[in-house]
């Protein structure tokens, strides 16, 4: 007798799913099917599978990969030892914070920190080395993401450690299991939705970076993000633009199935 | 639930207040329809003490916004979402939107400032007898150096940046029609090309080009020549103008074979809600002071003649930004490509982005 008046209540989400979740896409859809003369045809989908396409597909990947990559290496750690500290939400709070600030502001910053006369070169030529072009490489791109993902990476493996009840650990080590064994065999998998969600927040908006791509690697690494923006802003081909989200969209849904939650009954209860 | 009601009634309440208290402020500073004026620039290209000045001379209330491509704008305009009342378009988007019928025809007999132009802007191919559009600024696409750094070389030609010596050494600004013109232009070829032989001749050029570029980047140009991070940089004259007036340093040289030359018009687009004010601000903006105090603020050559009389002589007659009448004539205005060229020619540039990597 309650659902009658649950249902009820479901209504405005309804509305708003059907109005920013569903209507979006769909016309995302409906434009990747037109040409620049606003016919039906496949010819978008036929130019995203010729060669430039695949390999910006491949190269955004691979970035993506990278990036959160060596967040997560840095973040399991960072969120591990955060856990142990004695203020571990104002330690939280202070990595989390740098996070409020404008992502282009931060961006900018890196343009002079990183520049031939910047604060970097700078160091190392008190070393006696001449200066280094750090700006405008890939392992600039790469670093200057890392940092501005780290914080949604430690989040929810931060909170997934903090859930994790310390007397397992204890059993654990009763038991006889070295350290190693321990995390490898009860802190890991306890905390594995933690790493997978921390794995989507960031994986799946760094395929799409483009701003980035701009400023820190001068249009040296080409994403699918910047193709998107060029056929919307520049060329005005709604059509390719929306083929190339399409794509985007599926890759996602892929990565969401591949990380996603399974419901093993109870486990970590 | 009964304190989500009362916070969602209060919210109501108080926005219902705000909104209130704001028409009652607009009521009685007087200001309706007819004594606001939109207009929509690009950004850093108008001195903002005149848009004080128009507004106390006139009473009209300006709200300024700005663009950072001509395509962004044209596509907000097309939507007809905000009454701009003034755009500056460049020449070959105002030919794209004279045919699709996106302006108002401008009444000459409301803007007697019209005296003040050099009659070499007016009567432009793109838009016969400035029916819809007047010049606000104009330009060339060059190569701003710094003479320090690339021995000798004074960027007479295109090929000056194939130098193998500047491995890594030139930025290019983030623009498909500069980028690709700029490789057309190198093989003598016109930059508006619609032969796809001659535009797959400039995408192998531009490949070769590839080991010398730096970064392909907007307005972040500017501080990054003026900071010495590169040497070489193909921009748009304006743009040069900035950095040589931070770097003292810098050189600029648009190259013999030929190059882009520019103009940005102001129009009154469909949108308009105050047709006689836009008219007003236009008059105003081609008045002698105005003009030379907004091209000494926005570094930008102005086609207006009185102006120059009234601006620094040694900016005036520096020919690097005031190129005269047959240098002029080696250079190219751009014209609207269409759809299909436009994007042959983004496609084109995209892949040579690829290619630098």
């Amino acid at each position: 007798m309650q659902t009658k008046t649950s249902k009820g209540a479901l209504f405005p989400y309804v509305i708003w799913i059907a109005l920013f979740v569903i209507a979006p896409i769909a016309l995302v859809g409906y434009y990747s099917l037109l040409d620049l003369q606003g016919n039906f045809s496949l010819e978008n989908y036929k130019t995203f599978f010729s060669s430039i396409y695949l390999k910006m597909t491949l190269s955004s990947f691979w970035y993506a990969f990278l990036v959160t990559f060596f967040a997560l290496l840095i973040s399991y750690p960072t969120a591990y030892f955060l856990t142990k500290t004695k203020y571990k939400h104002l330690w939280l709070l202070l990595i989390i914070i740098p996070s409020w600030i404008n992502l282009l502001l931060k961006t900018y910053a890196f343009i002079g920190i990183f520049g031939l006369f910047g604060p970097i070169n700078a160091v190392i030529e008190m070393f006696g080395l001449p200066a280094q072009q750090i700006l405008f490489t890939d392992i600039s791109f790469v670093f200057v993401s890392v940092y501005i993902f780290i914080p949604f990476m430690i989040l929810p493996i931060f909170n997934a450690l903090d859930k994790l009840n310390p007397t397992l650990i204890d059993a654990s080590r009763d038991l006889g299991a070295s350290s190693l064994t321990t995390f490898r065999r009860v802190i890991l998998p306890l905390t594995m939705d933690g790493v997978k969600s921390g794995i989507q927040v960031v994986f799946i908006p760094a395929l799409s970076l483009f701003m980035i791509t701009r400023l820190i690697a001068g249009n040296r690494v080409i994403t699918l993000g910047t193709a998107i923006e060029q056929q919307f802003l520049v060329t005005q081909n709604w059509g390719m633009g929306s083929t190339i989200a399409v794509f985007l969209i599926l890759f996602m849904v892929i990565i969401m199935l591949v990380t996603g939650q399974k419901n093993k009954g109870g486990r970590i209860r | 639930m009964k304190q989500l009601i009362q916070a969602t009634i209060a919210i109501l309440l108080i926005s219902g207040a705000l909104l209130y208290t704001t028409k009652l402020l607009n009521v009685s500073g007087g200001k309706t329809g007819k004594d606001i004026l939109t207009i929509y620039n690009w950004g850093e290209y108008i001195d903002p003490d005149l848009l004080k000045a128009f507004e106390k001379e006139t009473g009209i209330h300006v709200i300024y916004e700005t663009f950072d491509t001509n395509e962004a704008m044209l596509t907000k305009i097309e939507q007809g979402g905000t009454a701009y009342d003034i755009a500056v378009p460049s020449e070959y988007i105002i030919e794209k939107m004279r045919e699709d019928d996106l302006l108002i025809p401008i009444d000459h007999s409301k803007i007697p400032n019209l005296k003040n132009l050099d009659p070499y802007f007016l009567n432009l191919p793109f838009d016969p007898h400035n029916k819809y559009s007047i010049p606000y600024f104009w330009g060339t696409v060059g190569v701003v150096f710094n003479p320090e750094f690339v021995d000798g070389t004074d960027f007479d030609s295109w090929q000056d940046l194939w130098n193998p010596d500047f491995k890594r050494q030139v930025f290019l600004v983030d623009s498909a029609r500069e980028v690709v013109g700029m490789g057309l232009n190198s093989l003598d070829y016109s930059l508006n090309s619609k032969d796809d032989h001659q535009l797959a001749e400039a995408e192998a050029k531009l490949t070769t080009l590839a080991p010398n570029v730096k970064a392909i980047i907007g307005d972040e140009i500017t501080q990054l020549m003026v900071n010495n991070e590169a040497h070489i940089a193909l921009t748009w004259s304006g743009q040069a103008a900035d950095m040589l007036s931070e770097n003292e340093a810098l050189d600029y040289a648009v190259p013999q074979e030929g190059s882009n030359l520019w103009f940005d018009n102001i129009v009154i687009p469909k949108t308009s809600k105050n047709v006689e004010g836009a008219h007003q601000f236009i008059n105003f903006m081609l008045s002698a002071e105005a003009g030379a105090q907004n091209a000494d603020y926005v570094g930008y050559s102005t086609p207006n003649d009185a102006a120059l009389a009234l601006m620094d002589p040694e900016v005036v007659n520096d020919e690097r930004f005031y190129p005269d009448e047959e240098q002029r004539d080696t250079l190219e205005v751009y014209k609207n490509l269409g759809p299909t060229y436009i994007g042959i020619y983004n496609e084109l540039f995209l892949r040579f982005k690829m290619a630098i990597r």
